[in-house]
């Protein structure tokens, strides 16, 4: 989902009054249908119709160049594509799915998102029609699964950590990124001394915001106590009151851009990955979808070459593996039908090496699902946030994502609040008991 | 294709009726029962496009608003009215309701009489009038999203209304005009404002074009100073127009949602916030479609009240002979 928020906000905002208008008289009868049929039998020629978020380039193409390929191995399978923006699938998918005619193939960010979808009964169990070759992607699957069955498949990993400029460490007299948060504060210092903003934040967007506080989480919780709070939707372990301290000491070293409340994540100069882009702020903790979205917001032409990568330091004393990262990615759902063996097969294909390479080349992507791929990755930064991925003591899913979609807004919206200086730590732990964040 | 080869000419059958024999219709009756059938013919489109996208979008809203629904699945989790009781009494809605009326107060305070006093000096003979009509229009040509991104970027920390501030030595006038919680709903108003002015302007043009200038001269002769002649005879000839305005901009400031969506999400920490946004916040990004359709509800009831209770005390003189059937 993240990666792909690059996408103009004009569109995104649009759509949102778009929702909203229809919302505030909120239509059922119509539901957004798709015109594909499906018929059973092996044989038969069976059109898929795909709902991915390849709305622009060079996803797009790449999709593109998918469909046509796999129809041309499977000439009875006809891939009819429907590029998305991201956003949109929040309101759209709810309503396909209850829909008699969804759409076969979906975006889907699994974790709880996924299980919240999974209450429509439309979700293809995957686990048997994938079980030749899903063992490849290794642990990556397991954020797909509901109630360990395989309800969707990942195409690509991601991985959040800090990217910063070279060449504005270089003049602050930093040689080496730092490893623990002590160090990342000596260097904020350092930066600021040598007037550059140390880090810039998109608080505006809510989401970053995030990152921190779950970053500390990470660091503060051992991984059972992670998992076991993420099931029972319930963070009431102290490490996730100690994270909410460790954020309040970091924040209170100011190491962000002035007014960052309002600042958007990836839209235009202004947002947080713009100011990186410009030399405006030396580092930024976003996910590796960073280069991606840097190119378009600024002139430099070399900007890919000067931006590093390190992972969100350690901090001294916290219960949680010191490697361990936060991650996600990206997937796709098949729907009930007769179509869900041609729909298997497509997913695997996306998953077969030649497709994940085409991904990583042509379409930006820097952690591949199948990583026999990533040995086509060519940026340095963006190999040391694959390695520090596959390395992981284990990768914790974004908050958001890993909870029931209700919950995870709340979430976000509490940690937002918290970084305008509204709310405390109880309304940050308390955000995910039910309905309580209204 | 409701008129028959025995049916009379409407004008005629008044001007010489005939009494009615038996055996044939009356007059009146046919000439009903044809105005009835053009009627519904003219009016089906538009009937069954308000039916379908009005009227059961929001009896389906209603009744979603009695579930604990997520959107997904059936809705078989009914609550009753506790998503009302949620919505009520939350804080955050209070918080989202007082933005609404803060916007709605500010615009009757500030946009009206900048509203008033540019009409009345653009419908003066100034030099360039057209331009300057067309220059405090435009904005209002503008899509929301266009105008909202727009001022994003120009009220950036350090962007272009900062610069310009600095540049005139106003330096110290520079804050956070977004990122501060109590700046914030104030900046999207004045946006709101740039973007609405000339609608309303417009609008009051429109209603002196209709105030007779014959009124104005004998004022004038009768020795009434032009501030006289503007309050005492512009200005009550203009309620009409005025009271449609406050109308129309209680109802948009009631329903303020892109702007704000585009510019701050609503925030920072709720700062913002409209009913809308929390609609949307609450409703359509946690998947709580039915805790979001009672917001829709519980906003389209304040909307009625304020509009039934605007038209009974405020807009009866105005729309008397409009809406009833008197002076038809």
């Amino acid at each position: 989902m993240r990666g792909s928020r690059k996408p103009a906000i004009v569109a995104t905002a649009v759509a949102a009054a778009l929702t909203i208008a229809a919302c505030s008289s909120s239509s059922s009868s119509s539901t957004s249908s798709t015109s594909a049929s499906s018929s059973s039998g092996s044989s038969a020629k069976v059109t898929l119709t795909w709902w991915n978020n390849g709305n622009t380039q060079p996803l797009l193409g790449v999709w593109q160049s998918v469909v046509a390929a796999f129809h041309a191995a499977h000439p009875n399978v006809t891939i009819s594509m429907n590029p998305i923006q991201s956003d949109l699938f929040t309101t759209k998918m709810p309503i396909a799915l209850k829909s008699d005619n969804p759409p076969d193939i979906f975006q889907q960010w699994g974790g709880g998102q996924e299980a919240t979808q999974y209450t429509s009964g439309k979700l293809a169990n995957l686990s048997s029609l994938a079980s030749g070759w899903i063992s490849e992607l290794g642990e990556a699957a397991a954020g797909w699964q509901v109630n360990g069955e395989q309800y969707g498949i990942p195409y690509d990993q991601h991985v959040v950590g800090f990217w910063y400029r070279k060449d504005l460490f270089a003049k602050a007299g930093i040689t080496s990124p730092p490893t623990t948060i002590a160090q990342l504060e000596s260097d904020d210092a350092k930066l600021k001394a040598a007037g550059i903003t140390p880090i810039s934040l998109g608080g505006g967007s809510r989401w970053p915001d995030a990152f921190y506080w779950e970053y500390f989480a990470v660091r503060e919780c051992s991984e059972s106590v992670l998992q076991s709070a993420i099931k029972a939707v319930n963070m009431s372990a102290p490490c996730f009151t100690q994270a909410t301290k460790d954020l309040t000491a970091f924040m209170a070293t100011n190491p962000f851009q002035g007014g960052f409340n309002a600042t958007q994540a990836q839209t235009g100069a202004g947002s947080s990955a713009g100011l990186l882009a410009n030399g405006k702020a030396a580092m930024e903790l976003q996910g590796d979808w960073e280069t991606s979205v840097v190119p378009a917001l600024t002139s430099d032409k070399n900007i890919i070459s000067q931006l590093g990568w390190f992972p969100f330091p350690q901090v001294p004393g916290g219960a949680g593996a010191p490697t361990a990262v936060l991650a996600g990615g990206d997937g796709f759902s098949c729907t009930t039908g007769a179509s869900e063996p041609a729909c298997a097969e497509f997913l695997q294909y996306i998953d077969s090496t030649p497709v994940q390479e085409e991904l990583v080349q042509k379409a930006g992507v820097g952690l591949p699902a199948n990583s026999a791929a990533e040995s086509v990755l060519t940026n340095p930064a963006l190999q040391a946030a694959a390695k520090a991925h596959d390395t992981a003591a284990y990768q914790a899913e974004y908050f958001d994502i890993a909870f029931p979609t209700d919950q995870g807004q709340a979430l976000d919206t509490a940690l937002a609040n918290f970084f305008a200086g509204k709310g405390s730590n109880e309304t940050i732990i308390n955000s995910v008991s039910s309905s309580s964040g209204h | 294709m409701a008129r028959t080869q025995s049916a009379p000419v409407a004008g005629r059958e008044t001007e010489s009726p005939r009494p009615a024999t038996a055996g044939a219709r009356p007059p009146k009756t046919r000439r009903g029962l044809r105005k009835r059938v053009e009627l519904t013919a003219l009016l089906a489109p538009a009937i069954v496009l308000f039916i379908g996208f009005v009227i059961v979008p929001m009896v389906f809203a209603a009744w979603y608003s009695l579930y604990n629904w997520s959107g997904f699945g059936p809705l078989n989790d009914f609550i009753g009215v506790q998503n009302y009781t949620g919505v009520l009494t939350g804080p955050v809605f209070h918080q989202a309701l007082l933005h609404n009326v803060i916007i709605a107060v500010l615009s009757l305070v500030i946009q009206l009489p900048i509203s008033i006093g540019l009409a009345l000096l653009l419908n003066r003979r100034v030099r360039g009038r057209t331009f300057l009509r067309l220059a405090v229009f435009a904005p209002f040509v503008l899509s929301e999203a266009t105008a909202a991104v727009m001022w994003y970027e120009l009220l950036q920390p350090g962007g272009p209304l900062d610069a310009l501030l600095k540049a005139v030595g106003l330096g110290g006038l520079v804050h956070y005009w977004l990122a501060s919680t109590s700046l914030v709903l104030y900046s999207v108003f004045v946006v709101a404002t740039w973007k609405y002015i000339g609608f309303g302007i417009v609008l009051l043009l429109a209603g002196l074009q209709g105030i007779p200038p014959e009124l104005r001269e004998a004022a004038a002769i009768d020795g009434a100073t032009p501030w006289q002649v503007t309050r005492a005879i512009t200005l009550p000839l203009l309620g009409p127009t005025i009271r449609i305005w406050i109308f129309l901009s209680v109802i948009g400031s009631l329903q303020l949602f892109d702007l704000v969506w585009i510019m701050t999400l609503g925030g920072p920490a709720n700062a913002s916030s409209t009913m809308l946004t929390y609609q949307y916040t609450n409703g359509v990004q946690r998947t709580q479609f039915g805790y979001g359709a009672t917001v829709s509800v519980v906003l389209f009831f304040i909307s009625l009240i304020f509009a039934l209770a605007y038209q009974r005390y405020a807009l009866r003189r105005d729309t008397a002979g409009a809406l009833t059937r008197a002076v038809l």
